[in-house]
Formats: C-alpha cells, structure tokens, sequence
C-alpha cells in the first residue's frame, strides 16, 4: 500500500526529524496547475518531495466509456489541454485502426502539420513558463507572440484556439481554411527570424545556464525504469520518439532528426525542446507545399463499433508517449479505456531527481519536466 | 535665477525676521518632513509608473494606459484600491512585530533620505559623516524584513527572511568597499565634499578603471541590497510565492511596495553622487563654452536624470535576466565580488597616495 504524508495542517508542525514540511500547491505559482507537492525540507535543501494527485480528476477514463467511437475523442481535447490535436489524433488513428478506414492523404497531411503546429505552440508555452519559474519573465511575451499565430491558425482551422477538435476517425471534421497554408508559411517565416532571440535572452545567458547545468540530472537507465517518455527522456539519451519508431500518419514520408542529448539534466531537456521546435517547423516545410487534393475525410459507417479486442495506438505528444488503450466487447462504446499519459511518469521521476538540490533547483527541474497537471489527473 | 538654494534662503530668511529662532527652527523641521513624505509619495508613484512602462517596452506590450492620458493616473489608483483594502493579520502571527515590520522598513528608506543632495545647497543634513551614515542606516532594513518574516508565522516568508538576511548581510560588504573607493579618492566621508571634489569631472571618468570596476561592484551590489531581480530570492515567487511579506495585504503590503522603489531611488541617488558627480554639470577639461552651456541646466535636473539613468539600469536588469539561486548568490559575492572589491580598494588606495586621478 502507497504510505502517503498526512497533509500538514497545522503550519507550525515540523517533520520527524524537526524539518521544515512545506505544501507547495495545489495553488503556488510554479505548480502550473493544481499540482501538491508536500515538500520536506532542511533548511533550503530538499530531503524528499511527494506529489499529491487529483486535484483536476475529471474521471475522463470513465466519461469516455459512456462515449461513442465519434464522441469520445473530444473529450480527450481536455487531457493534455496543450497537445489537444495529438490527443485527438491518437484517439482517431486508434478507431481507424480498429475498423480498419482508410484515411485519405489529404487528412494525414494536414493532421501531421497540425499535430507539428501543437508541438511548437506547446514547447512555446513551455520556454515561456520554464523561464518565469526561473524568474525571467520576459522571455514569456516573447514566446507568446509567436504562440499566438499558431492559435490564430486553430482558430480558422476548427473554430477553437485552446481545446482544439478536428481530428475525426477516417479524417478531419472539415476542410482545411483556404489561407491555411500562407499563414502557416508566415509563421514559419516570423518564427524563423524570431527564434534567435530566445537563444539570446535564454540559452546564452549565463545565470540560465548556472541555474540549469547539471540540475536534476536523470541517468539513461533512470529514465527507462520510472518510464519517462519524450524529451525528458530524450535528454537523458533514450531514444523513444514515437514518430520515429512506429511512424503514422504522414511522418513516414518526412525527413526530420530526433533530437537527442546525454547529459540529463535540466538544461539538456531544455535543449531537446528548443531543438525539437526547428525539428517540427523542418516537417511543417517539407509539407505545407505538398498538401494532396482530394477528400478531407474517408467512408465510414454511420455508426461506429469496435471489434471485440483489445486495440493500443501510441503517438508522441509534445510531452512524450501518449497511449490509447481499449478493450471493446463489440459495441457502439469502450468497454474500457485507459490512457498511458506522459506526464505521470515524468512526474514520478521528480523525488528521484529533486532530492537533495536547493528550492530554487526544484523550479528548475520541474520546469523542464513540463507538466501539464490535467493530463496526469484525467 | 529661481533655483532650489534661492527658495530655501528666501524661505529661511523669511521664517527667522518673523519668529524667533526656535520657532522657526521648528517650522523649518515640519516643513521638511511634510515635504519628505510628499516626495516619498510622489516617487513611490512615478517609479512604479516606470517600472511598469519599463517592462512593458521590453516585453513588447504597451504596459498601463488606460487611467488618464497614458496611464498616468494608474499607480494613484493603485494605491487608493491599497488603501482601502483590509489590512488582515493572520491569527497565528507574532500581531506586535508583524505590523511594526513595514513601519520600520519604511523609517530605515526615510532616515537614508537625509543626507542626499538634491541639488547645490539643498540637502536636509550634510552631516559629515554622510557615507557612514547611509551605510549603516541601509542595514538596518534588513532587521524589518526578518521581522515580517518571522512574525508572519509562514514557511515561505521564514525563508524568504532568511534568504534576505544572509543576502543582504554579504552584499553589504562590497557595497560598503565600493563606496569606500569614493572616500578614499576623497578623502571626506561628507556627500557635500564629495559632490565637490568632483567639479572637474566625476569620479567615474577621473578615477581611471578602478573607480569604473567599483561602480560595476557598487550598482550589482546594490541591485542585490534592494532585493531586486536577478537577486529577489528573498520574494522568489516561483518559489516562494511571495516570501517574506506573503501575508501581508492592503497598505501594509504597500508600505514594503513602497520602501522598496524608495530604496531603489536612494541607491541609486548616492550612486548618482558618489560615481556622477551627484548635482555637478557635466565638465570637460578645457572646452569652457561647452562647459558654460552645462551650468545653465540646473543642478536638480542633472542629479535627478543621473539618477533615473541608475534607476532604469536596474530595471533593465530585473526584466532581463533569471534568478540567481542562494548559494549561488552567496558564492557570487564571497568568492567573486568581496576578493576583487577588497583589491580594487588597495589599487583606489595608490592611486590616491600616488595622485595618479586627473
């Protein structure tokens, strides 16, 4: 049985050993979200961190089982509120799978581009919010200004800029907006010319660099064994993009490289996101040109039931491996399902990695962890 | 010419023909401090007026501009939503310290205030140990801080105090050298000599690379004493929420708001002084028209746009840079800032000795 510390109550109790026992959360400006963590400190050192859930449990798992095949992908928009379209498109190519529908080259395309937009509009969100935990805040505006053209382009796409739902199982729910392709080229214009000042205000500065160097340091075999995914891991040296193991979609026939660094500390995890971000705008170019014509959705049945089974669709999120698991007994609705997020595991790897460092290293690591508290809670 | 030195003796004069002179003595003392918290207000007002429009031109956004024309009026309704406020005390909390805490924070930034020349002649005390003086008032400011935090009854604040103790406590030290520098140049402790002594250029441009290395020293040094960014452990709020005055609301919380932006100006005022020539004219050697062209400006204006240009340096640095992390903090000044100021002081000391300063 999981022995949790009873949450502390009463601010002037200390730990066993007369430590300092500080709640950091559900509400605290660097827990981005309703993350607890009930911390154990020893004077500025941290002696043991332990992460209390469900604060945002919306029992999403249990919500999608009274769900059909077509309703229940929407749902899962509001897991990983950041990576919605990956979500989506995990849930949609599990169906397809399942049923096996043909998805015509139109959709696939475009759901690659949109799922490479997610990713950067993410990893955007996150460099300005890593940097604010260090206590920067400008590199947050900056950040935001390009953030803001990728949920310009959503909002043409689906009519939504934060929980996005166009992906639907054989294809898109609609065809995609007509100045779709010159905004996505200007932004990867801007993106480009902009991208340099991040380096300069972030990446070269020298106190961000003392803060994140050799902080919170994950070993390769550390990684694998508590199951972090994405470039968390990645960071550490594991090679695990989804994208590059068990291609779908359109990411088959794009060349990109999976960006991997050794040294597995907060600022190698860092450099993964930075340099995924080039990555994603490498496949958004190779693509954006080459958009086929035809239909934006494949024959389907009006109904939609699984086979009896089990069915599993991994993708890789802008956090890591999401994995879609459902056990259907024939029916119009999940008979189970359960999603494998990425950000459970890369949470439980803090205590392991945080212990023993100051506060201030504490943001740092949580930071590059990138936690998105819906997509742990569901 | 209506300058501040003719409005201060025609005043004097006045109040001693009329009455006697303990009267007016006295009448001059109200006078001051009337006009010391008007200009604590009108400060507190205009630089966080400017730290925000600051921030906003770096952070491409427009920043304040909807309370009068461009946003003027923003930090006055600010502190009229402060001042209205509850000003609540937690239960558990020491209630005597804790609402003395931001009183004596905000005494220590007025005490500092007197000996600061504002302009020729116009100086509250020209005490002639001035530079003793503000450093040793300057310390103590860190007694209100630990106070907040240790009566709040809060973790955060706890370490926010005790971040800000062990901070302010070492940056003390290299501030403390780097205006030494000054004093040794000098050779008089009184703000009055040293604006004096640098009538023939400041000391910036007259005391070679050492004097420049101190200034360096001096305005990191005093960016940390203030607990501004990228020193702000003792707030940290990503990591501390708001460390030590977490717990405070309404004028309370405005009060170390305030003592704050009063510190920042103080600072940067005897930096202004020590470094800049304070209230003297800009001066160059031999060019007499051009040097003539500078005296018109009045004193006032040069102390006051020196001392923003300080002001702005260390906005400039809050919304640049990360946070340092505390032991960091305290590396960076034990193993870096004390061994070099302590040597920049003996090379200050020969060239003194030597006259080897223009």
């Amino acid at each position: 049985m999981y022995n949790q510390t009873e949450i502390i109550k009463d601010t002037t109790d200390l730990g066993p050993e007369g430590e300092l026992i500080v709640n950091m959360g559900p509400q605290h400006p660097a827990t981005h979200g309703v993350l607890h963590l009930v911390v154990t400190l020893n004077g500025e050192t941290i002696k043991k961190i332990e992460p209390h859930l469900g604060y945002i449990h919306r029992s999403i798992e249990k919500m999608c089982e009274s769900l059909t095949y077509r309703q229940f992908i929407y749902v899962t928009s509001r897991m990983d509120y950041l990576s919605s379209h990956i979500n989506n498109t995990a849930c949609a190519l599990l169906v397809e799978k399942g049923m096996q529908i043909e998805v015509p080259e139109r959709a696939k395309v475009v759901r690659t581009i949109l799922n490479e937009l997610t990713r950067i509009a993410s990893h955007e969100l996150w460099i300005g919010a890593m940097a604010m935990d260090l206590g920067a805040f400008t590199p947050f505006f900056y950040a935001f200004r390009e953030r803001e053209m990728i949920t310009d382009i959503m909002e043409d796409t689906c009519g939504a800029r934060l929980t996005m739902n166009y992906i639907v199982p054989g294809g898109l729910m609609y065809d995609i907006h007509p100045e779709f392709q010159t905004k996505v080229k200007a932004f990867i214009k801007q993106f480009k010319e902009k991208v340099t000042e991040y380096e300069d205000l972030v990446t070269g500065n020298v106190i961000f660099q003392s803060r994140t160097k050799g902080v919170g340091i994950l070993t390769a075999s550390d990684a694998i064994s508590y199951g972090c995914t994405g470039p968390v891991a990645r960071g550490s040296g594991v090679n695990c993009d989804i994208r590059k193991i068990a291609p779908y979609d359109a990411y088959d026939r794009v060349e990109f490289d999976e960006i991997i660094e050794t040294a597995g500390d907060s600022f190698a995890r860092y450099m993964v996101r930075v340099k995924e971000m080039n990555q994603s705008i490498r496949i958004i170019e190779q693509l954006i040109d080459n958009i086929p014509e035809g239909d934006f959705v494949g024959k389907t049945k009006n109904v939609l039931k699984l086979a009896k089974g089990e069915f599993y669709q991994r993708v890789e999120t802008a956090r890591g491996e999401l994995g879609v698991y459902i056990v259907s007994e024939g029916g119009t609705t999940p008979h189970r399902i359960k999603f494998r997020s990425p950000g459970f595991s890369n949470l439980s790897v803090l205590n392991h990695i945080a212990k023993g460092s100051k506060i201030g290293d504490l943001m740092a690591t949580m930071g590059t962890l990138d936690l998105v508290i819906p997509d742990i809670d569901r | 010419m209506l300058s501040l030195e003719s409005i201060t003796k025609t005043t004097q004069d006045w109040l001693f023909a009329k009455f006697s002179p303990q009267i007016a003595l006295t009448i001059e003392c109200v006078i001051v401090i009337l006009l010391a918290i008007t200009l604590f207000a009108v400060l507190g007002l205009v630089l966080v007026l400017l730290e925000r429009k600051v921030a906003a031109r770096i952070q491409i956004r427009l920043g304040p501009n909807r309370v009068g024309p461009g946003g003027i009026f923003q930090t006055a309704a600010d502190t009229l939503k402060l001042i209205m406020k509850e000003g609540l005390t937690p239960d558990a909390a020491d209630k005597f310290l804790f609402n003395l805490a931001p009183f004596i924070v905000m005494m220590v930034a007025m005490l500092l205030l007197a000996p600061i020349a504002f302009a020729k002649n116009f100086q509250i005390w020209d005490i002639n140990i001035g530079v003793l003086y503000i450093s040793s008032v300057s310390s103590l400011s860190v007694i209100g801080i630990l106070m907040a935090g240790w009566a709040s009854n809060n973790k955060y604040s706890l370490l926010g105090a005790m971040r800000s103790g062990a901070q302010i406590v070492s940056y003390e030290l290299s501030a403390g050298f780097a205006v030494l520098t000054i004093v040794v140049l000098t050779g008089s402790l009184q703000i009055s000599d040293i604006v004096a002594a640098q009538e023939n250029g400041w000391w910036l441009f007259k005391g070679h690379i050492p004097v420049i290395i101190a200034f360096v020293l001096y305005i990191i040094a005093v960016t940390a004493e203030t607990n501004r960014a990228p020193f702000d452990l003792a707030e940290a709020e990503s990591e501390l929420t708001a460390g030590f005055h977490t717990e405070y609301s309404g004028m309370k919380f405005a009060l170390f708001f305030l003592a704050e932006y009063i510190n920042i100006f103080i600072v940067c005022a005897i930096g202004a002084t020590l470094f800049l020539g304070g209230w003297m004219p800009l001066h160059i050697g031999h060019w007499e028209n051009f040097n003539h062209v500078m005296d018109y400006i009045p004193s006032s204006v040069w102390f006051m746009v020196k001392t923003f240009f300080l002001i702005f340096l260390i906005m400039w640095f809050r919304w640049t840079f990360p946070r340092l992390r505390v032991d960091q903090l305290l590396n960076l000044e034990w193993k870096y800032l004390l061994p070099i100021s302590l040597f920049n002081l003996l090379l200050v000391t020969v060239i003194a000795i030597m006259g080897w300063y223009f």
